[in-house]
């Protein structure tokens, strides 16, 4: 990635390397988060954050993934 | 040989079931998109191997899914379904204004001449129609911003466009059906649209015989007629013969006139099959008996299908796209059931057998008929 990296610069990264994963993650017309998905990174709960905040550094040099997780409960 | 070959959305995947033209044994395909709730399939009538899948959840929204090989492999298309304009407000089931939403897609309906043109009907009600195979989308926006557009309001399954209907002598003529807005159709190929509920009657709404305001649940129609449409609404069996201009009630002697689906056989236009279930709070057939019933008269006299049918501690549902007929010279009629079973019938509906009896809750059912 040439930008900072933010949840929202690493999906549209995501998006543009895996096309069918566009709108899944994230409302296709609003960009927002998608409620039944969460995004998590040393060992924090990032999903409420801010798509442009910059990601912890260990996540930004490669250390630590962004995880981005479906919910497991329900039908 | 002749063949079929059943597309079957359901809770859990999609399903592929197919036969030669004895439709005795069966080759079943699946689940494929496993674990993602299919709400439609749908084949081109041009290409029969050009196949279409409307895959959605809540946790990952709406996908759509391409085939150019009958369905063993599949390609992702766009999923974009952006609104025309400024969309506005449509009513919420409280009458209050709700902005609206894209939720996912019910219906898939390709084109009856051109391969790559497909239309998708969503929630929240609206009419999309791709020319390029899926890659892209364009809403036909006439539909929803016609005078009553802010009127609409949901059914309890959601504002869905569920039906849609191509005539094939009218090139510009569509008809579609929105759970609970009403009938539109358009004679200018989209541009303008303007609903077709005339002698409707829903009691559970505060003009029963308003303009708009009606919960269809689906349409049929046979291709050789399509001036004569027939609807299966939240109570009530419909007909039209003037193009949906104005409709009479033919439930005649059913058990009850609430359900979902409506077929008509693919060689006797004037032969209507439904399935009955209780009531709109009980959604399972009457007396624990999965019957359907079948007009030869297109309605008003129904009799009782029943041979190879559970008639006994059945509360099964068939939801509305999930009936089907294919146009094989003893046209085979096929239904899904909330239950998981798929049904055959070879004669016209006067026996049935299970081709498959325990899938994920099926959503819909299409047959392609295979030459």
């Amino acid at each position: 990635m040439q930008s900072a990296a933010t949840q929202r610069a690493v999906l549209d990264a995501l998006e543009l390397r895996y096309p069918a994963l566009h709108g899944t993650l994230r409302d296709p017309g609003t960009g927002q988060r998608r409620a039944f998905v969460r995004f998590f990174a040393c060992e924090e709960d990032l999903s409420n954050e801010s798509p442009d905040t910059p990601l912890p550094a260990a996540v930004a040099e490669g250390k630590e993934p962004l995880l981005v997780v479906g919910a497991m409960a329900g039908g | 040989m002749s063949g079929v070959r059943v597309l079957v959305g359901s809770r859990k995947g999609a399903f592929i079931l197919s036969s030669d033209e004895r439709r005795q044994a069966w080759d079943v395909s699946g689940p494929h998109f496993a674990g993602w709730e299919v709400y439609h399939l749908a084949g081109s009538p041009v290409d029969p191997d050009r196949l279409y899948a409307s895959q959605s959840t809540s946790w990952f929204g709406q996908v759509i899914q391409r085939s150019d090989d009958g369905g063993q492999t599949w390609e992702t298309m766009s999923n974009d379904f952006n609104y025309a304009g400024v969309p506005g407000t449509h009513q919420w089931y409280d009458g209050t204004p709700h902005p609206w939403e894209f939720a996912r897609v019910w219906h898939l309906e390709p084109s009856l001449t051109d391969r790559e043109t497909v239309y998708a009907g969503v929630e929240d009600a609206a009419l999309f129609r791709s020319t390029d195979g899926a890659a892209s989308w364009q809403e036909v926006r006439g539909l929803r911003e016609q005078d009553s557009g802010s009127q609409w309001q949901p059914g309890a399954g959601g504002m869905c466009l569920h039906t849609i209907m191509l005539d094939p002598q009218h090139s510009d003529r569509i008809v579609v059906a929105i759970s609970a807005a009403g009938v539109f159709r358009t004679d200018d190929g989209g541009t303008s649209w303007h609903p077709i509920n005339k002698g409707l009657l829903s009691n559970g709404i505060p003009s029963p015989a308003a303009e708009v305001g009606h919960c269809v649940h689906k349409l049929a129609m046979h291709p050789s007629r399509p001036e004569t449409l027939y609807m299966q609404k939240h109570w009530d069996v419909m007909r039209s013969d003037d193009g949906g201009d104005s409709w009479v009630e033919v439930s005649g002697n059913l058990p009850t006139d609430f359900g979902f689906p409506i077929g008509v056989h693919a060689h006797e236009p004037e032969t209507v099959y439904v399935v009955p279930i209780t009531s709109d709070s009980h959604h399972f057939p009457p007396d624990g008996k999965l019957r359907v019933y079948r007009s030869r008269t297109g309605g008003v006299d129904w009799e009782a299908l029943t041979n190879g049918l559970p008639q006994e501690h059945c509360y099964v549902n068939v939801l509305r796209d999930a009936l089907a007929v294919d146009s094989l010279p003893d046209c085979g009629i096929y239904f899904g059931t909330t239950g998981g079973q798929v049904y055959a019938s070879t004669d016209s509906g006067d026996s049935w057998a299970p081709i498959v009896r325990d899938l994920p809750a099926v959503l819909s059912v299409e047959v392609q008929t295979l030459s």
